[in-house]
C-alpha cells in the first residue's frame, strides 16, 4: 500500500506528501498563557458566584416541613407533636413525601431481586418470574409471587391522611391530596405494564400467582377507588420500585390537590395533623420514618447543597486566580522570556 | 545409533555419502525464524497470549464473573474489551510472522548448485545437505559452511569478501588443500569420499580445525580451507566446495545470537505499575470486604427481613468473602484491559509516520525508512548510548582519491572518478617531470591486481580500497596500469605502453607503515617508489627535500584536520651495484632460517633511506551523507556514540578523526591493546591515572572532570576480550563511559553484542545498535534498539534490526524526531489513561460506603463495558498518536529536548503516582457532588431525583465530560482528527446512552435495559447539568492552576531548552568555527592507515595468483610456490602482534601533541599578565580567594577578572589544564559559564596547596537544564613545599540554598576526590554524584562544555 503500484523510476518508493502522513496536519496549539488562564479564572469565579447567589436566593423561597414519626409506632394512641416552626403559607405546588433513613434501598441483591419482565406484562414472566428473584420467587404452596422479587416485597405500606385544622378551632378539614401523576412519565407508561389476556379482568390475569409475602392485599388490589392504579401500574408500587441510590431517601406520596378553599393558594398556616396508618416496621433494622412538606421552584425543592458549594467554589477560584495572577506578576518572566 | 545434535562432541562428514551423514542427524540447510504456521498458529499464539500476567488476570475475572454469588457486573463487560485485546494482538502477531515466513523462503529457496550421483544440479539452498559437494559461480553467496575442494583458480585459491561477516570489504584468500584442489572436474568430485572430522558447531568465525580422511592419509583443515556462509564469492569462477555445517550450525547463525524479546522500558515500568496497582485493588478489595462484614453484622443481619441472605451465605464472614470477589471485578477496570491494546495501536501509529516520513527517504537507493518492530518506538526517545558499525554505516566504504599534493585525453579513464583539479591537469599534459613522476610512482608502487576482459576495460582488484582509489587516479591521469606479471608490470603512460621489470616488492606491514617497489624502465635505470605514513617517510629523506618537506608538512595538516588519510610518495633513483649490493643482502635474509622477519625488515630499512620526496596523496574514506552533523548533533542530544569496527585500529582512529567524534581538543587518546589480562588492566588503569603519575586517592573513574577532560579510548578486540572478562568489566565500562568517544576496533560480531550487553547490565540506559553487515547482527539483536542501514549488499542486518534505512544521517530524524514524539506522546497517553481509569473505578469505592459494601456498581453495566473502549478511548488514541509539543525542525535544532526521554522524566512512577492521585481526586468529587446534590433534589414536578438510576446516569455524563475536558487540557496538538475524536466521542456517549435507555431496546430486553427513560429524564433536569457543572469545575480548576503555575513559574524542561537554545545558537556558530580552525594545529594522522594486508607483495612475486596462461615466467613461480603460503601463515601471529606498544605508543602520539596544543591559548595569556614562573604561592592563593566570593555571589565581572588571572597562574604553574572562560552574555545561564571557569581555575590553584578545600563544580549543561550538578571535593596534598592553605568559603548546604533560591531546585552534589597530581600534570576527579532524582548516574552529560572552555578571548577583559 505504502508503494503506489503506478510510480516508477528512483523515487517510486517515495512516501507520499500528505500532510497527514508527514505529520504536518494544520493544527492548534493552545498553551495556558496568562493572557488565557488568569481572565477565565476570573471569570469562572464571578460566574459560580452568581449562579451561587442566583440558587441560594431561589433555594430561601422554597419551605419545607419534616416531621419523623419513627417512634409513633411505639405507642397505641395518636402521637401528637407541635412543630411552631413554620407559620407561613406553603405557597404554590405542595408535596407530600415519605422520607426512610437508613433502608438499603441500593444493596446491589436487593436492586438486582426483581424482574422487570414482569413488571412490563409479560405474561410468561408473570407465571414464571426470573431466578433474581430469589427467595421472593414462589410462596410456600409453590405459586409464582407477582410481583416477584425483595423490592416488590418490601414495598412501604404506611398510609397517611394530612388534616388541617383552620386558623381556628374549626373542624379538622382533610387536605385534599393527588395520588396519581407522581411517578415519572416513562415508568407509568413504559416501564410498567400490566399483563392483558384477552379480556379477561386483572384478577383472572393474576390468577395462578401469589401476593408478596408482606403484602396484605394482592396487585390487582391495591387501589380500590381506581381500577387503572391497580396492578404493576399502581403509581405507590412505581415510586417504590424505583429504588433510592442512597440509605437515606424520601419519596413522593401524593401532591396537594388546590382546586378548593383554602388550598387554592398552597397550604395556609395553621395546625395540621397526620394521620398514620403505621404498617411498616423500620425499627428493627434501625430504620426511621418521616413526613416531609415541601414546596419547589423551576430548580427543585429545596436544596442547600448546591447553592453553597458553588459559592464555596466560586471563592476558591478566585483566591486561586489572585494567587496566580500574583504569581505570574511576580515570578512570571520566565515564562514571558519563553514565548518570544 | 541417533546422536543427539546438542551433545555433539566432534562431527564427522563424508563428501557424497547422504546416507552415510544422515546417520548424525545434522540440521539441514533450512532457516526457520517463524514461529507459527496455519495449525499451531491458534492455540500457540493463544497459550503466548495468556502467559501475559493481564490477558490471565482478566480470563481468570471472567471465570469469576460466571459465579452468580460474585458476579456483580455482567460477564460482557469483560469478555467484550479482552476477545478485542486478543484478536487484534493475535492479528499483528499473523501479519509479523507471514513477513518471516516470507524472508524465510526467499533465503531458502535460493538456487545453489549440488553435485547429485555426479550430476550438477540446481537444489533449493534448504536442500543442501551436509556432505554435499556444491558448485559456486563468482559474486554468489556462499550457501552453508564449506570445506573448499578445489576451484578454477590455480592453486585452489579463490577469493572471498567477508563484508557479510565481519563487516570487512577487502578481500580475502582461500586455498583448498592440495590433493583436493587437483579434483578439477566434476567427474572426480563426485567420486571424492573423503571423510572430514571436526569441531563440533560454534561461533568463532576466524577458527576451524579438522582433519580429512582421504585415501588413507590424513590432511589438517583450517579456517584457511573454509568457505563461510554469508561470505561471497569475488574474482573467482567458480569453486567446489563440501558441506560441513549448514543452517542454524553455520558460523553466520551461530554468530547471529538467540533472538530475544524486546521489551521498552516503559513496558516493563508499566507492568509494574499494573503489578502495584493489582496490589492497590486487593487492598481496596479487603477494605471494602472488611466493611461488608462489618455492615453485614451491624445492619445486614437486621435487615435480612427485607433482603434475606443468599442461601450458601450464613455469615457475615462469608458474605463478606464473596463481598471481596465482587469487588474485585467491580474494580478491574483500575487494571485497564485496553492499555495493552491501546499501546500497541499507537505504537504502530508511530511507526506508520516512520514508513511514511519523506525525510528518511533516500532516493539514491529508492528506500524509504522501515519501523520493522513496532513495539519500540518509544524507546527510540530515551536512547543514551549508540553504537555503530563503522564499514557501511558511518562510511559508504567508498575510497575517493581527494586530494594530492606536488607543486582526458585518457580512453582508459574510469567513467566515475571525479576529481577535478585543472592546473594539475595542465602539468601533466605539459610534461612536467615531477607530475609524471609522482602518477608513475601512484600505477607502480601497489599490489592491485589487473583484469582487461576486453580492450580497454579494466577491472582492478585491490586489496584495500584505498590502493584502489590510488591506482584508480594515476589512471584517470593518464598513466594506467595494465597488467602485470611476476616479473613486470605494464603500465600505459600517457597512451604509450610501457613494461617496467619489477625486481623486488617491499611488502607493507604495520610497523613498517610503507611498501616500496623496486623496478627497472625500460631504459635500464633502476628506480625505488615508496609510499607510505608521513611519520616514517619524512625521517627517511634526502636532507635536500628540506623545503619541500616543509610545504609538505603544510599540507600534510591540512588535509589531516579535514579527515582525510595521508600518504607520503618518495622515490630514490638506484644506480646498478647499489641494486646488486642489496639484492644480495635481501637474498640472504631471505634465506635466513632464523630471524628472518627481522632481518627482511632490516634490508629494507637499508635500502629505503635518501628518499627523494614527490609528494602526498590524501584520500577519503568517503563518509556518507552528514554523518560528522549527524554525529554532532546527537553528542549534543547526550547520547554518546561507541564504534565497534572489524576494521583496523588505524582507519578506525582515522574515521573517529573524519566524523569528529575525535578531536584535537581532545586532552588524550587512550589506545589499549593489550594482549595478555595484566596487560589490558594496566593500561585501563593508566586511564584513570592517565598522565597522572601518581598515587590515586581513590580511583572511580565513573565521573571524571569531563568538563575541561575529555578522552577517548580506543580498545583493540583483543584487548577486549580481556576487559570483557567478569572482574574486569567493570572497570573497563567505568573507563569507557568516562570517556567521551569509545573507538572498539577489530571486534568479533559476538564481542560487539559482549560490549552491548555489558553496557546494558553496568547502566541502566537505553542502548541502540547501527549496523548494516551481517557482522552487526548480534550486535543490533542484543541491543535494545537495533537498526540496520538498508541498500548496501547485505540483508542480513536489516533483517534482524527493529528499524531500517539506508542513511546513518537518518537516525538523528528517528530518534530526536520520532523517538522523541513517541516518548512524549506515549507517556501523555499513559498518565491520562491511569487517571481516567481511576477516575472512573474509584467512584465504586466510595459508593460502597454507601450502599452497605455490596458491590453494587455506580454506573449502568454498558457504560462500564464502553467506557474504556468507546466513550473514552479515541480521543487518547488521537493525543498518543498525533500530539506533538514542539514542531520536528525544533526538536532537531535543539537536540537538549531529547533529555527528558533518557531521564524518564515524562513518565515514571512519580508521575503516575500524580496521575494516580488526580484519578481519585476526580472520583471523589464525581461522587460525592452528586451525591450531596441529588439526594436532596428533586424535579420540579416534585418528583425526588435520589433514585439510583439518575445518580448512575448524572456520574457517568460528569465523568465523561470531565475526561474530556482533562483530554482536551492533555492535547497540545488539535488537529481535525482531535476534534473528531473528542467531540465524537461525547457524541457517542450521549447518542448511545439515549439508545440503550430507549423503548425500542427495554421492550426487547426488559430486564436487559431497565435504565428506560433515565437519559431523558435526567438531562432535562436543570440541576442535574448544574451538579455536572459543578463537578467538572471543580476536578478542572485545581488541575488548570497547576498546569499554569508549572509553565508559569518552572517551565518545563523543552521550554526552557528551547528558550535557552535560541539564545546560545547565536552564540555558539562563531565558536564553532573557531573549532575547526583549531583543528587545523592538530596533529597529523596518516599512519598509512590501510585496510590492508601483507603478503600480497609475495603473493604476487610468486606468481601464484597468475593464470597460467598469462604467466610468462612459470619457473619463476614453481620456485616460490611452496614457500609462500607458509610464509603468509608464518606471518599471521606477527601481524597480529603488530598492536603491542610499539604501535600503540607510535599511535598515541599524536594524542600528546593535541596537549600541547591546547597549551597554546594558555600560555598566551600568560604572557599577557606576565606570570611567571616564580609567583609566589601566597599570591596564587590571594588570587583564589579572590575567586571564591565571586563564586558565592555570582558576579559575572568580578569572576571573568579573575578566571584569566588564575588561568595565567595555572599554566605558570605548569597545571596542563585549559581552564579559561568565555563568557557569555548577560543572560544568567553567562554568569553560571563564568563561575565554571573560576572554579576550574581554582582547582588546579588548591592542587598546588598542601590542603584540603572545598571545591564545587558547575556545569553549565546541568543549571540550563535544570539538573544540576556541582562537586564538592577535597584534594590531596600536591606541593610539597607549600604551605597548607585551608579555603573552604563554599558549604554545601549554603550552595543547596542558592541553587533552590535561584532555580527553584535543590542541587545534587557530588563528593569527589581529587588525584593530586605533581606540577604539569592535570587534576583529574573522580566521585559519585548523589542525584536527587533517582537517575541512574552513569556519565556526565556535557556534551559540548568544551567549547564552553575555549580559550581566552583577551578582548573580553577590557
Amino acid at each position: 500500500e505504502r508503494f503506489k503500484a503506478g510510480k516508477s523510476g528512483p523515487s517510486a518508493r517515495r512516501p507520499d506528501n500528505s500532510a497527514f502522513k508527514q505529520q504536518r496536519l494544520p493544527a492548534w496549539s493552545p498553551m495556558l498563557t496568562a493572557n488565557t488562564v488568569l481572565p477565565f479564572f476570573y471569570f469562572m469565579a464571578l460566574s459560580c458566584m452568581l449562579l451561587g447567589v442566583w440558587l441560594l436566593l431561589t433555594v430561601q423561597s422554597t419551605q419545607e416541613l419534616k416531621l419523623d414519626y419513627t417512634k409513633a409506632g411505639s405507642c397505641d394512641e395518636c402521637f401528637e407533636i407541635h412543630n411552631s416552626a413554620s407559620c407561613r403559607l406553603f405557597q404554590g405546588d405542595v408535596f407530600f413525601y415519605y422520607g426512610l433513613q437508613n433502608f438499603h434501598q441500593n444493596l446491589r441483591r436487593y436492586m438486582d431481586s426483581r424482574d422487570d419482565g414482569q413488571m412490563v406484562g409479560r405474561t410468561t414472566n408473570l407465571k414464571n418470574p426470573s431466578t433474581y428473584c430469589e427467595p421472593f420467587i414462589k410462596d410456600q404452596k409453590g405459586l409464582p409471587i407477582a410481583p416477584c422479587g425483595a423490592v416488590a416485597n418490601s414495598v412501604f405500606n404506611d398510609s397517611f391522611t394530612l388534616s388541617y385544622h383552620g386558623g381556628s378551632s374549626g373542624p379538622a378539614v382533610p387536605v385534599p391530596l393527588l395520588r396519581q401523576g407522581i411517578t415519572w412519565y416513562t415508568d407509568k407508561n413504559i416501564k410498567y405494564r400490566n399483563p392483558k389476556d384477552g379480556n379477561m379482568t386483572l384478577a383472572q390475569v393474576f390468577q395462578g400467582t401469589a401476593q408478596p409475602r408482606y403484602w396484605q392485599k394482592p396487585a390487582y388490589e391495591l387501589d380500590p377507588r381506581d381500577p387503572a392504579n391497580n396492578g404493576f401500574i399502581n403509581d405507590d408500587l412505581i415510586v417504590w420500585m424505583r429504588e433510592a441510590a442512597f440509605p437515606n431517601f424520601k419519596k413522593l406520596y401524593g401532591v396537594l390537590y388546590r382546586a378548593k378553599k383554602p388550598f387554592i393558594k398552597g397550604l395556609p398556616a395553621g395546625n395540621y395533623s397526620v394521620d398514620v396508618s403505621y404498617n411498616f416496621p423500620v425499627q428493627h433494622f434501625r430504620g426511621r420514618k418521616q413526613v416531609v412538606l415541601t414546596t419547589v421552584t423551576w430548580f427543585g425543592g429545596q436544596n442547600h447543597f448546591l447553592p453553597i458549594a458553588y459559592l464555596i467554589t466560586s471563592c476558591l477560584t478566585l483566591l486561586v486566580a489572585v494567587v496566580l495572577t500574583v504569581a505570574w506578576c511576580k515570578f512570571g518572566k520566565n515564562g514571558r522570556n519563553m514565548e518570544e | 545409533m541417533l546422536c543427539l545434535v546438542s551433545s555433539e562432541e566432534e562431527r564427522r562428514v563424508r563428501a557424497n555419502d547422504r546416507e552415510y551423514n544422515e546417520k548424525f542427524q545434522y540440521a539441514s540447510n533450512c532457516i526457520m525464524t517463524s514461529k507459527y504456521n496455519i495449525v499451531t498458529f491458534l492455540p500457540v499464539n493463544l497459550f503466548e497470549q495468556f502467559q501475559e500476567v493481564a490477558n490471565t488476570y482478566f480470563l481468570f475475572l471472567l471465570i469469576l464473573q460466571l459465579i452468580p454469588q460474585i458476579s456483580s457486573l455482567s460477564w460482557f463487560t469483560t469478555i467484550v474489551p479482552l476477545a478485542l485485546v486478543l484478536s487484534i494482538t493475535a492479528v499483528k502477531d499473523a501479519t509479523d510472522d507471514y513477513f518471516r515466513h516470507k524472508s524465510d523462503n526467499q533465503v531458502n529457496n535460493r538456487q545453489s548448485q549440488v553435485l547429485i550421483r555426479g550430476l550438477l544440479q540446481n537444489e533449493k539452498w534448504m536442500n543442501v545437505r551436509v556432505g554435499d559437494v556444491t558448485k559456486l559461480e563468482n559474486n554468489q553467496f556462499v550457501s552453508a559452511d564449506l570445506l573448499l575442494l578445489s576451484s578454477s583458480e590455480p592453486h585452489g585459491l579463490c577469493y572471498i569478501e567477508t563484508a557479510e561477516l565481519d563487516g570487512e570489504t577487502n578481500m580475502k584468500v582461500r586455498q583448498s588443500v592440495s590433493v583436493t584442489s587437483e579434483l578439477g572436474n566434476q567427474n572426480n568430485l563426485a567420486s571424492f569420499d573423503g571423510e572430514v572430522v571436526c569441531e563440533p558447531p560454534n561461533n568463532k568465525l576466524d577458527r576451524f580445525c579438522g582433519t580429512l580422511y582421504w585415501r588413507d592419509k590424513k590432511y589438517t583443515l583450517t579456517n584457511q580451507n573454509m568457505l563461510l556462509r554469508g561470505c561471497v564469492l569475488r574474482n573467482t569462477e567458480a569453486c567446489y566446495g563440501l558441506v560441513i555445517f549448514a543452517g542454524p550450525d553455520t558460523k553466520l547463525m551461530q554468530n547471529s545470537g538467540r533472538t530475544k524479546f524486546k521489551r521498552t522500558s516503559i513496558d516493563r515500568l508499566m507492568n509494574t505499575l499494573v503489578l502495584w496497582i493489582f496490589g492497590f485493588l486487593v487492598c481496596m478489595g479487603v477494605i471494602l470486604a472488611v466493611g461488608n462484614a462489618v455492615w453485614e453484622r451491624e445492619v445486614g443481619s437486621l435487615f435480612q427481613s427485607y433482603l434475606p441472605w443468599d442461601p450458601p451465605v450464613d455469615n457475615f464472614l462469608f458474605s463478606a468473602f464473596l463481598a471481596f470477589w465482587s469487588y474485585v471485578i467491580i474494580l478491574n477496570t483500575v487494571v485497564p484491559i485496553s492499555l495493552y491494546v491501546s499501546v500497541e495501536v499507537i505504537r504502530l501509529g508511530h511507526s506508520y509516520f516512520i514508513n511514511w516520513d519523506q525525510e528518511m527517504f533516500c532516493s539514491q537507493c529508492n528506500t524509504a525508512a522501515e519501523a520493522r518492530t513496532t513495539t519500540l518506538n518509544e524507546e527510540l526517545g530515551q536512547v543514551e548510548y549508540i553504537f555503530s558499525d563503522k564499514t557501511g554505516t558511518l562510511t559508504q566504504n567508498i575510497m575517493s582519491f581527494n586530494k594530492l599534493d606536488f607543486t582526458p585525453f585518457n580512453p582508459l579513464a574510469d567513467p566515475d572518478f571525479c576529481f577535478y583539479d585543472d592546473t594539475l591537469l595542465e602539468s601533466v599534459k605539459v610534461g612536467d617531470a615531477h607530475a609524471h613522476t609522482f602518477f608513475r610512482l601512484l600505477s607502480l608502487c601497489h599490489t592491485v591486481m589487473s583484469e582487461e576482459k576486453s580492450e580497454g576495460e579494466l577491472v582492478y582488484k585491490a586489496q584495500s580500497p584505498d590502493e584502489g582509489a590510488l591506482v584508480t587516479a594515476a589512471r584517470n591521469f593518464g598513466f594506467v596500469f595494465r597488467s602485470r606479471t611476476p616479473g613486470t608490470i605494464t603500465t600505459t603512460e600517457m597512451g604509450r605502453p610501457v613494461t617496467y621489470t619489477l625486481l623486488a616488492i617491499l611488502d607493507f606491514n604495520n610497523i613498517r607503515k610503507r611498501m616500496s617497489v623496486i623496478v627497472r624502465n625500460p631504459e635500464g635505470r633502476i628506480r625505488l617508489y615508496c609510499k607510505g605514513a608521513d611519520t616514517v617517510l619524512l625521517e627517511r629523506l634526502h636532507p635536500c627535500n628540506q623545503e619541500l618537506m616543509n610545504v609538505t608538512s603544510d599540507h600534510l595538516n591540512e588535509y589531516a584536520a579535514d579527515g582525510l588519510r595521508t600518504l607520503v610518495l618518495a622515490y630514490r633513483d638506484l644506480s646498478e651495484d647499489e641494486w646488486e649490493a642489496w639484492s644480495e643482502s635481501h637474498r640472504c635474509a631471505e634465506k635466513a632460517a632464523s630471524c628472518r622477519e627481522d632481518r627482511m625488515a632490516a634490508a629494507y630499512e637499508q635500502i629505503e633511506q635518501d628518499m627523494m620526496l614527490l609528494g602526498a596523496t590524501a584520500i577519503e574514506d568517503k563518509l556518507q551523507e552528514g554523518v560528522p552533523e549527524t554525529i554532532a548533533v546527537l553528542s549534543l542530544a547526550n547520547i554518546k556514540i561507541w564504534v565497534l569496527t572489524g576494521d583496523k585500529q588505524e582507519t578506525a582512529v582515522n574515521i573517529g578523526y573524519s566524523c569528529k567524534m575525535l578531536t584535537d581538543d581532545m586532552t588524550e587518546v587512550f589506545i589499549i591493546s593489550g594482549h595478555t589480562v595484566q596487560s589490558v588492566r594496566q593500561e585501563l588503569g593508566s586511564v584513570s591515572l592517565s598522565d597522572c603519575q601518581s598515587v590515586c586517592l581513590s580511583v572511580c573513574l565513573s565521573v571524571c572532570l569531563s568538563v575541561c577532560l575529555s578522552f577517548a579510548l580506543v580498545i583493540n578486540g583483543h584487548s577486549l576480550a580481556h576487559a570483557l572478562e567478569a572482574d574486569m568489566e567493570t572497570e573497563f565500562v567505568s573507563t569507557a563511559c568516562a570517556c567521551k568517544a569509545v573507538i572498539c576496533c577489530r571486534v568479533t560480531p559476538l564481542q560487539k553484542a559482549q560490549v552491548v550487553d555489558v553496557i546494558k547490565k553496568h547502566k541502566k540506559v537505553v542502548t541502540l545498535a547501527i549496523g548494516d553487515g551481517a557482522n552487526d547482527v548480534s550486535m543490533i539483536k542484543s541491543a535494545h534498539i537495533g537498526v540496520g542501514i538498508s541498500g548496501q549488499e547485505g540483508i542480513q542486518a536489516v533483517l534482524a534490526s527493529d528499524y531500517s534505512f539506508s542513511q546513518f544521517r537518518f537516525l538523528q530524524r528517528l530518534l530526536l524526531v520520532h523517538g522523541r514524539w513517541s516518548y512524549l506522546r506515549m507517556c501523555r497517553f499513559l498518565c491520562y489513561f491511569f487517571y481516567k481509569n481511576f477516575a472512573f473505578t474509584m467512584v465504586h469505592f466510595w459508593f460502597g460506603f454507601f450502599c452497605g459494601f455490596s458491590a453494587q456498581t455506580v454506573y449502568d453495566q454498558y457504560f462500564i463495558t464502553l467506557y474504556n473502549i468507546v466513550y473514552t478511548s479515541l480521543p487518547v488514541l488521537a493525543m498518543g498518536i498525533f500530539d506533538q509539543d514542539v514542531p520536528d525542525q525544533r526538536s532537531l535544532e535543539y537536540p537538549k529536548l531529547y533529555e527528558p526521554g533518557q531521564l524518564n522524566l515524562l513518565f515514571n512512577k512519580r508521575e503516575f503516582f500524580i496521575c494516580i492521585a488526580q484519578g481519585i481526586y476526580t472520583s471523589v468529587v464525581l461522587f460525592f457532588v452528586p451525591c450531596a446534590v441529588l439526594s436532596d433534589a428533586t424535579q420540579s414536578t416534585g418528583v425526588p431525583l435520589a433514585d439510583y438510576q439518575t445518580f448512575a446516569v448524572t456520574t457517568a455524563t460528569a465523568l465523561v465530560i470531565v475526561v474530556s475536558v482533562q483530554i482536551a487540557l492533555d492535547t497540545g496538538f488539535w488537529t481535525v482528527i482531535n476534534h473528531v475524536c473528542v467531540w465524537g466521542s461525547l457524541g457517542s456517549f450521549f447518542s448511545i446512552m439515549f439508545a440503550l435507555h430507549s423503548q425500542t431496546l427495554f421492550k426487547i430486553f426488559p430486564n436487559q435495559f431497565h435504565f428506560v427513560g433515565s437519559a431523558q429524564s435526567t438531562l432535562l433536569q436543570p440541576v442535574v447539568w448544574l451538579t455536572i457543572a459543578l463537578a467538572t469545575a471543580i476536578c478542572i480548576v485545581p488541575v488548570l492552576a497547576f498546569r499554569f503555575l508549572k509553565v508559569d513559574l518552572k517551565p518545563q524542561l523543552s521550554d526552557t531548552v528551547r528558550y535557552t537554545q535560541l539564545v546560545r545558537q547565536k552564540k555558539r556558530k562563531p565558536v564553532g568555527r573557531n573549532g575547526r580552525l583549531g583543528a587545523r594545529g592538530g596533529s597529523r594522522r596518516s599512519g598509512y592507515a590501510f585496510a590492508h594486508q601483507e603478503g600480497f607483495g609475495e603473493l604476487i612475486t610468486s606468481g601464484k595468483n597468475m593464470r597460467l596462461s598469462t604467466m610468462a615466467l612459470a619457473t619463476f613461480a614453481s620456485r616460490h610456490s611452496s614457500s609462500w603460503i607458509d610464509t603468509l601463515r608464518r606471518k599471521k601471529p606477527t601481524h597480529t602482534h603488530c598492536h603491542t606498544p610499539p604501535s600503540a605508543s607510535g599511535a598515541s602520539s599524536p594524542a600528546r601533541s593535541c596537549v600541547s596544543g591546547s597549551v597554546a591559548p594558555l600560555s598566551n595569556s600568560s604572557s599577557v599578565l606576565g606570570g611567571s614562573q616564580d609567583t609566589p604561592i601566597e599570591e596564587v592563593t590571594a588570587q583564589h580567594t579572590q575567586t571564591v566570593p565571586t563564586l558565592s555571589t555570582q558576579t559575572p565581572p568580578a569572576a571573568e577578572a579573575a578566571a584569566p588571572q588564575g588561568s595565567a597562574q595555572a599554566v605558570s604553574a605548569g597545571v596542563l589544564t585549559s581552564a579559561a572562560v568565555r563568557p557569555h552574555g548577560g543572560d544568567s545561564p553567562g554568569g553560571w559559564t563564568i563561575t565554571l571557569g573560576a572554579v576550574q581555575v581554582s582547582c588546579c590553584y588548591t592542587c598546588i596547596n598542601n590542603s584540603t578545600s572545598k571545591i564545587m563544580l558547575i556545569d553549565t549543561t546541568f543549571l540550563l537544564s535544570n539538573r544540576k550538578l556541582c562537586l564538592v571535593g577535597r584534594l590531596g596534598p600536591l606541593h610539597p613545599t607549600a604551605p597548607a592553605h585551608p579555603l573552604s568559603p563554599w558549604k554545601p548546604a549554603r550552595l543547596s540554598e542558592t541553587f533552590r533560591m535561584n532555580r527553584g531546585i535543590t542541587c545534587s552534589l557530588l563528593s569527589i576526590t581529587c588525584l593530586h597530581t605533581h606540577a604539569g600534570c592535570v587534576a583529574c576527579f573522580a566521585g559519585e554524584i548523589l542525584r536527587h532524582r533517582e537517575q541512574t548516574v552513569s556519565s556526565l552529560r556535557f556534551p559540548t562544555e568544551a567549547s564552553i572552555i575555549s580559550q581566552i578571548n583577551p578582548n573580553h577583559r577590557q
